[in-house]
């Protein structure tokens, strides 16, 4: 059958050269194209402010230098006909704005940050 | 006479019916790079097998102007036929028909069609080519779409059901073959997704194709959602021909039983697996070495290849085999290997097919993404499945056997019916080098010398415990065998176990955690 020629076929052409460590002793083997595009997880930095969803910034509500408390809504994120008011997660002062009404902006794009 | 009239009245509606959308629509199909449905039903079938159901099935629907529309067949071909001298019941949705929109009288002979095979026992192929759900029929299209998922549901572990997706398969459609048991793509041709490129567009601004969002390699690659994947509809066809051998009819059927052959000298077992237990090798010619003609047929192959399942042969009968691949990822258990595998075991026993398993892995895959991602639930679904299956259960462990991966594969714990160990075997908690640095921590830190140190513990660690004899001491482990050995235990092991019965408490279902 030609599914099981092909599935030798494929692994004498792609030798196993890379290596993977478990449990501290490196493996020689072959990594997927959906290991080496997994997430690397990095912890949030609370005071970098990222669109959540893709969308179009609305209005924003306060300037730069302008000092905030948790909860103060930030700016108006639109996205799947929803008026998304961002808030300000902690207090602090608005360090810049990396955005202008009525820009669309990708999903995790850096809005505005805090100091 | 009027019976002659009659019966050339009959040929000419057979002829109507059988042209489907007409000429230019069978261009636009062909241009697509696609057989039409009668011509896949026709080259799927044995020749000359196919008899056609509900030819002259009209819809009902009225409303937007469907009152003026006539439409072959109703946009599906139903009926049954033969595969190999054995029954099967089939249907293929004709996209030159309205594309191969699912209408209530298109939904209801598929549903018609799944309740023969079912009350027949026999296995069911839905060839799915369709652009969705017929809007200008409102809910009575959906009410088809339930109709037929409650009864892949009813018939799923009764009889093999296969879906092969032939064009697109869109919304709610993608949940019929998500509920059957093997997924069949093609190159170009198959589309699965629940949401389209447009509307993804417009919500979330994310600009992809059809055939990066759900086109066949995605499926057998990333997603898991196929298990076979061809280049062309030819070879689909073939490969439907090929994993029909392994099947029953039914789970109260046995498949087929094959001529016994020895496997081929060229996989030798005793040559395969590097004693290095870093070394990599293709656990698959462990599997040719023991089977009958060295016969595999690998489902999902191309999807968390880490871990191996499939069919082979052995004494002439079908066995499901499940192994894990120190060629890809080293082999660990993680989200997807745990999902692909715990299935599949499922499957066996649903169908009374003996499972064997081969055993090396390092343990289960680190990281934030498994974790954040479920492999405590999705891990569980191997332990949940290899314990609730009643078929007879063999392991072979050929290197590494650590920690939960031991427990999980098959062990003796999970009451496996039959251990075997080769000698290189290491059935530990953890691999020597981790668990050295665990045990003689203090010893290690105040050496003067910690890397000679922890060298010589490892060693020690490993002449202590990386062996297969303190397993075997307890009887976790029944026997230990050399590899050119392993072929004759399983046959025996098999051999033994013909008559197994063993009994499970009554309950209505267990809750696996899926």
């Amino acid at each position: 059958m030609s599914n099981k020629d092909k599935s030798l076929n494929k692994s004498q052409a792609e030798p196993a050269k890379e290596s993977l460590e478990i449990g501290g002793v490196g493996y020689t083997t072959r990594l997927t194209e959906k290991f080496r595009q997994r997430k690397y997880w990095e912890r949030p930095d609370e005071k970098r402010i990222e669109s959540f969803i893709p969308g179009t910034v609305q209005s924003i509500m306060v300037k730069e230098g302008q000092e905030v408390q948790a909860g103060t809504p930030l700016l108006i994120l639109e996205a799947m006909k929803m008026r998304n008011e961002v808030l300000a997660p902690l207090g602090g002062v608005i360090r810049k704005i990396y955005v202008s009404e009525g820009e669309m902006v990708p999903k995790s794009h850096l809005l505005l940050e805090l100091g | 006479m009027s019976t002659d009239k009659k019966v050339q009245e009959l040929k000419k509606r057979r002829q109507e019916v059988q042209l489907g959308g007409g000429e230019q629509a069978i261009q636009k199909q062909v241009a697509m790079g696609k057989l039409t449905a009668r011509e896949r039903i026709i080259k799927l079938l044995d020749e000359g097998s196919f008899n056609e159901y509900d030819m002259f099935v009209e819809h009902e629907a009225r409303d937007f102007g469907m009152d003026q529309k006539k439409l072959h067949g109703d946009g599906v071909i139903t009926g049954t036929g033969t595969i190999g001298g054995r029954p099967v019941c089939i249907y293929a949705q004709d996209f030159t028909v309205a594309g191969g929109s699912l209408g209530f009288m298109h939904a209801r002979k598929i549903t018609k069609i799944m309740d023969h095979s079912l009350k027949m026992r026999m296995p069911l192929i839905g060839i799915n080519d369709s652009g969705g759900a017929r809007i200008q029929e409102g809910v009575n299209s959906l009410a088809g779409y339930g109709e037929i998922f409650f009864r892949n549901t009813l018939a799923s572990g009764v009889i093999p059901q296969i879906s092969v997706i032939l064009g697109p398969c869109a919304g709610g459609a993608v949940y019929s073959p998500a509920l059957t048991d093997f997924v069949f793509v093609v190159d170009n041709i198959s589309k699965m997704f629940i949401t389209g490129p447009e509307v993804i567009k417009t919500v979330l601004g994310e600009d992809i194709s059809m055939e990066e969002l759900g086109g066949a390699r995605v499926h057998s690659e990333t997603t898991g959602n196929a298990h076979f994947f061809s280049e062309s509809e030819d070879e689909c066809f073939d490969q439907i021909k090929a994993l029909l051998n392994y099947l029953p009819w039914s789970n109260t059927d046995s498949p087929a039983r094959k001529k016994v052959l020895e496997p081929l000298k060229e996989f030798n077992i005793s040559e395969i697996v590097p004693s290095e237990k870093r070394q990599p090798y293709d656990v698959r010619y462990i599997i040719r070495a023991v089977t009958d003609g060295s016969d595999f047929f690998e489902i999902q192959e191309h999807w968390a290849a880490n871990i191996v399942i499939g069919f082979g042969t052995m004494n002439g009968r079908t066995v499901g085999f499940v192994a894990n691949q120190p060629l890809v990822l080293a082999g660990v258990l993680d989200v997807d290997s745990s999902d692909k595998a715990g299935r599949f075991i499922r499957y066996c026993d649903a169908f009374n097919i003996p499972i064997i398993t081969f055993v090396d892995l390092p343990g289960y895959l680190p990281g934030v993404d498994q974790e954040h991602a479920g492999v405590i639930r999705h891990g569980a679904k191997v332990l949940y499945a290899y314990s609730e299956a009643t078929v007879p259960k063999i392991t072979v462990i050929l290197r590494k056997a650590y920690g939960g991966g031991y427990i999980a594969m098959n062990s003796r714990h999970l009451r496996a019916d039959f251990v075997f160990a080769w000698p290189d075997a290491e059935v530990a908690v953890m691999g020597p080098e981790g668990a050295a640095n665990i045990i003689f921590r203090k010893e290690i830190a105040t050496a003067e010398d910690p890397d000679q140190v922890r060298a010589q513990k490892v060693k020690e660690y490993i002449e202590k415990f990386a062996n297969p004899y303190v397993a075997a001491a307890k009887g976790y482990i029944d026997s230990v065998i050399e590899p050119r050995e392993t072929r004759k235990s399983l046959l025996h092991a098999l051999e033994v176990s013909g008559e197994k019965s063993v009994g499970m408490p009554m309950k209505k279902h267990g809750i696996p955690p899926f």
